[in-house]
């Protein structure tokens, strides 16, 4: 090791074992990056996408309608098969709801997100913040029992209808085809209330980062040169805050895509893919067709996240 | 220096903020009153009356202790791993530069960028592939996997703002590069890593949906609070238990906001 060394550094070779180590670790960076990165790359690479991978051939299986085993021929028979009327449904319905869930999200974080960054003040900054980690980061079951709570027939929301001299709303409303059902809890209005509240705060972070980069003097400029508010931030505000839109939508896009829990507790008996997928697996056994309907969202997200990416939005994660 | 800055804020944004905050606590808080009803079959609302029973109740179950307990082990060990590989991860990402930077964060970010439904039955269908049992172990593989984005984010945020001219400084000052990572770095990234390890402790301990793929008989404490969920049995102990989640869960959550707060007033930072 030490023979390596040219007779022009300044200090003495260390002697110690540490020492020598640590000489040898900074005159060769490649070796030092090696140790850092090769436990995690290793970890995920082999353990994650190892498995992502493993779950793709399969989707290139199929299975064999008479005995239920999995035939190890390579072809798309399996493919096909999502597009088939039932399957396909599952497709839409799902993607539609994502993209709903993922507009009303930006519209309820995008004012929390602004007054966070460019109004509170000390004290408030910290309840804004707060405010939003800790639902954030509270158990997600429990954020849905908490709504099976609300949504029940015999629960608040019928309740301050009732008090309200509104029912005639909200039976009118569930009356309604497609998003109307027996109470809210089993109708798609309840599924996508709690996709809404349970994603949303992924939402607002990334808007308030990009927010927060967008200097109060623009907003300022604008105005003096003429802008009225609307102006202001349909040409200056928006724009600036797009990539932190795109950012927080990444999130709410992709849980809303994957989630079956959601879907299974609160809502109609209409499959979304995470069920199909968890159906698929588990009763039908039926793993190439689960494999492949998981193809779907993965195939989405890459072209969702790299759209993101042209558009800048991993900057304001 | 800077014209003056609006102090306040439209009224209609003060109430759409103020609105969409209790939008997002309002839930948290019917939780918090249910733990007290006496209503035992349904959710009506407002509760018949209030009681403490349920309290006794649910501390007599072994089934809620039991899954309480695998989900404290399987969180702790899964933040310990995530700890290790996050900060490797993070140093080096944030530390040198080398090709494929990029890849790496992405590679990281993966495990919670996609679905988590794909990640468990990967892990699943990987698992029964090379016929790996399920156990204690598989739970855990699977939690540390999506637990080290957590670790990694903070630990990388943190590394940016330790300045490089601190850590050659203490070089030139003649220490070695353990010396400079326990004296210099390790005080510096500290509080960053304790907060990223608390956040994934609350990751792990409330996760389900990996958990259903990778957990084989046993259940953690999400999974015991599923099935409640969809076989409802004893309502007032799911709601009892569903509130002392909400509160174990906060803590490390306050903790991790507390320890990186201060975060921009590091030694050196300001230059």
């Amino acid at each position: 090791m030490s023979a390596l060394v040219t007779p022009a550094t300044i200090l003495p070779n260390r002697p110690s074992l540490t020492g020598r180590l640590s000489d040898f670790l900074w005159k060769h960076p490649h070796v030092l990056l090696a140790i850092l990165l090769g436990p995690p790359v290793l970890w995920l690479g082999i353990i994650y996408l190892g498995s992502l991978f493993a779950l793709l051939l399969q989707s290139f299986f199929s299975i064999d309608d008479f005995s239920g085993l999995i035939n190890y021929e390579f072809t798309f028979a399996t493919y096909m098969q999502l597009l088939s009327d039932a399957n396909f449904d599952i497709i839409v319905r799902t993607v539609t709801m994502a993209a709903v869930v993922t507009i009303f999200s930006a519209l309820i974080a995008f004012p929390i997100a602004y007054y966070a960054a460019r109004y509170a003040k000390g004290k408030w900054k910290a309840v804004f913040y707060l405010g939003i980690m800790l639902p954030l980061w509270s158990s997600y079951l429990v954020k849905i029992y908490a709504w099976k709570l609300i949504l029940a027939k015999e629960g608040i929301l019928t309740w301050a209808f009732t008090k309200l001299h509104l029912l005639w709303l909200l039976d009118g409303w569930l009356s309604l085809p497609i998003i109307g059902g027996n109470s809210l809890s089993v109708s798609y209005t309840g599924t996508f209330l709690v996709f809404v509240y349970v994603w949303m705060p992924f939402m607002i972070l990334p808007i308030q980062a990009a927010l927060e980069r967008v200097p109060g003097n623009l907003i300022e400029a604008s105005s003096d040169l003429g802008g009225t508010p609307q102006q202001t931030f349909r040409h200056v505000l928006f724009p600036l805050a797009l990539p932190g839109i795109v950012a927080g939508s990444i999130f709410t896009f992709s849980l809303t895509l994957g989630d079956y829990i959601i879907p299974q507790i609160v809502g109609s008996s209409r499959l979304f893919i995470g069920q199909a997928v968890y159906a698929q697996q588990g009763t039908a056994g039926n793993i190439p067709l689960a494999a492949a309907f998981t193809v779907v969202p993965i195939v989405i997200m890459g072209l969702y996240l790299w759209m993101a990416k042209r558009m800048g939005a991993f900057d304001a994660l | 220096m800077r014209s003056d800055r609006s102090a306040s804020a439209p009224l209609g944004l003060k109430i759409a903020a103020i609105g969409g905050l209790a939008f997002l606590h309002i839930p948290i808080l019917l939780i918090f009153l249910y733990a007290f009803t006496t209503e035992e079959k349904s959710y009506q609302f407002p509760p018949p009356g209030l009681t403490l029973q349920w309290f006794a109740v649910t501390w007599n179950r072994p089934d809620v202790w039991a899954a309480l307990t695998l989900s404290v082990k399987v969180a702790t060990i899964a933040t310990a791993i995530a700890l290790v590989l996050g900060t490797l991860c993070a140093a080096a990402v944030s530390q040198t530069r080398f090709f494929g930077r990029e890849t790496i964060s992405l590679l990281v970010i993966l495990p919670i960028a996609l679905p988590g439904i794909i990640t468990g039955i990967a892990l699943r269908s990987a698992f029964s592939f090379a016929d790996i049992p399920f156990s204690f172990w598989t739970i855990v593989l699977g939690h540390a996997t999506f637990c080290i984005v957590v670790v990694y984010n903070n630990a990388v945020a943190r590394f940016r703002r330790v300045s490089g001219s601190l850590i050659e400084a203490s070089m030139d000052l003649g220490a070695d590069g353990f010396q400079t990572f326990r004296h210099i770095i390790l005080p510096n990234i500290g509080t960053a890593l304790l907060a990223g390890g608390m956040l994934a402790f609350a990751l792990s301990f409330d996760e389900v949906i990996v958990t259903t793929f990778t957990g084989g008989q046993q259940s953690t404490l999400p999974i015991w609070m599923l099935e409640e969920l969809i076989r409802p049995r004893q309502r007032p102990v799911t709601n009892v238990v569903a509130m002392v989640v909400m509160l174990v869960t906060f803590l490390p959550i306050l903790a991790a906001y507390y320890l990186t707060r201060d975060g921009d007033q590091i030694a050196g930072a300001g230059k």
